[in-house]
């Protein structure tokens, strides 16, 4: 028992002492931004590979999610008989929950792994250790355009996303279950306001921030071995779905 | 050829000076009261068996570790005490080639070697054409400029290293083992290279290695570390003429000798008969 005690003791003082370090590298990270945006060509390198890169799979995941959303919608708003409504439904879910969630969840996946792994064996590599060698902080030089890239990319990606999943979500119910393509569009309109698409631009921002500091700090800080940058890969994209997660519900509390 | 001094550093023969180094790591103690100089313009070696800690001896003198104790002095400055921007002004002035070579892998070879300018200078992309294409002729790797690091051999990947360790042109260039894994030619080359850019560029150069042969044949001086402190130090001719049992082992490459053959282990026989756990 005495055994079982001191085992949740250290795991939860580990726990804390691991967050502790998350919040102070997040924090130099930030403290780091506006020095990094000096060097623009850096980042826009990253959002072109932490967004870019990421297009094919957000799209056709917007879309079959918009399908899906479609399909589900429409059977269940035909109870009510409220098909008409299905572009609000599927706009309000998109626009303020499913873009921002799903966005991250699959930019942790790739890009944030994509992330960890290169850092990773860079460390492996020295390559790091080099640049310290050469008076070249590592933090600015290669973290920070990462960092900035991802954050940068997150609420573009989520927007593509929210924008392909209304169209699939059109496409089924509009297209295949014959709903008013005038009411589609126009309850949509009246009932979609700035401050639900406000929702969705400040989650997908906290999620940026969360994804692309957790995928940073794995892959700076893994051991230098292959496991190592295995096990750092896995952990970006474990830690980063529970944070989206649980940051989603905080959010979503926050601002309903 | 004589090396400019930084002020604080006038009529101090040695570039590197450690008094009193002691560092543990993992509850080991790597090193244990180690006094060490670096002679300016020559080529120091520092040799030991594999475990002997002179991989952390370099990142003491980098500044990448802080010792437990003691004076590490480079260029008349103390490592222990300076900040991160006093630790990269100095750092401006060195070069290390690493074991591996660490080349930026997202980079080809000329832009690996003018990455250093790049960062520290806003030189514009003439000059430092001319500045870079000169360090990869003087390592034979002119022609591989367009190559990417994952196309080059070991030897090659560590000869565009250590171009890019020169192109700052650095006061103290640090070699760690730079002839693991090389080919007999590609040995020669590094080995004649260490020696050339010491002399042709008027730096100091400390060389890590336990290869004994090869590295005798370039140093000016070399220090035998072993179990945490220094073994011998002296000329690599004095060293090989040793007659201390762990100098003639290590230099000789006995297999058995001060640092035994066998790890410590129970009685053989009674570990075969199972009376000693495995």
């Amino acid at each position: 028992m005495m055994r079982l005690l001191q085992e949740i003791r250290s795991r939860t003082v580990d726990l804390f002492a691991e967050v502790g370090r998350y919040a102070l590298f997040t924090g130099r990270l930030l403290m780091e931004t506006p020095r990094a945006l000096t060097r623009p060509s850096l980042v826009i390198t990253q959002v072109h590979n932490a967004g870019a890169l990421s297009l094919v799979i957000i799209m056709l995941s917007g879309l079959f999610v918009g399908m899906v959303l479609g399909l589900q919608g429409f059977d269940l708003l035909e109870r009510f008989g409220s098909e008409d409504s299905l572009g609000t439904a599927a706009a309000l879910g998109l626009v303020k929950e499913l873009g921002p969630v799903v966005t991250a969840l699959l930019f942790a996946g790739r890009a944030g792994t994509a992330l960890a792994s290169e850092l990773g064996l860079m460390r492996a590599t020295d390559q790091l250790s080099a640049m310290e060698i050469m008076a070249v902080d590592p933090i600015r030089r290669v973290v920070m355009p990462r960092f900035l890239g991802g954050i940068i990319a997150m609420p573009l990606l989520a927007a593509i996303f929210s924008m392909i999943g209304i169209f699939g979500a059109q496409l089924i119910g509009v297209q295949m279950m014959g709903v008013d393509p005038g009411q589609f569009w126009s309850q949509m309109r009246g009932a979609v306001e700035h401050g639900d698409i406000m929702e969705g631009v400040i989650k997908s921002c906290v999620f940026g921030v969360a994804c692309s500091a957790i995928a940073v700090y794995e892959g700076f800080h893994s051991l230098p071995t292959a496991e190592g940058v295995g096990r750092a890969t896995t952990r970006t994209v474990v830690i980063s779905s529970v944070v989206v997660l649980l940051l989603d519900y905080m959010l979503t509390a926050v601002m309903l | 050829m004589t090396t400019p001094q930084r002020p604080g550093a006038a009529n101090d023969s040695c570039i590197v000076r450690i008094r009193g180094l002691s560092y543990a790591a993992g509850g080991r103690a790597l090193f244990d009261g180690v006094d060490l100089d670096v002679e300016r313009g020559a080529v120091t070696a520092i040799m030991g068996p594999s475990g002997t800690g002179k991989t952390t001896l370099l990142r003491l003198i980098t500044g990448q570790i802080r010792p437990d104790a003691g004076e590490l002095l480079v260029d008349g400055q103390d490592v222990t005490r300076l900040d991160r921007s006093g630790l990269y002004a100095l750092r401006r002035r060195m070069g290390m080639l690493f074991q591996n070579g660490a080349l930026l892998s997202d980079f080809d070879v000329f832009e690996n070697v003018a990455f250093p300018l790049r960062e520290h200078t806003r030189l514009p992309d003439r000059l430092i054409r001319n500045i870079v294409l000169p360090k990869l002729q003087a390592v034979g790797l002119r022609g591989a400029a367009g190559m990417m690091p994952y196309e080059l051999s070991g030897g090659m990947a560590r000869r565009v290293a250590l171009a890019r360790a020169i192109v700052m042109d650095p006061e103290l260039l640090i070699y760690d083992e730079p002839f693991v894994g090389l080919d007999p030619i590609s040995l020669g080359v590094v080995l004649r290279l260490i020696r050339e850019l010491n002399d042709a560029l008027g730096i100091s150069s400390i060389v890590v290695s336990h290869d004994v042969r090869e590295i005798a044949a370039v140093a000016d001086s070399a220090y035998l570390l072993s179990g945490g402190r220094v073994l011998a130090s002296g000329k690599p001719s004095a060293l090989t003429d040793s007659d201390l049992p762990e100098v003639t082992q290590f230099m000789r490459g006995l297999p058995d000798g001060p640092v035994p053959f066998h790890y410590p282990a129970p009685d053989y026989a009674q570990q075969l008969f199972g009376e000693a756990p495995p």
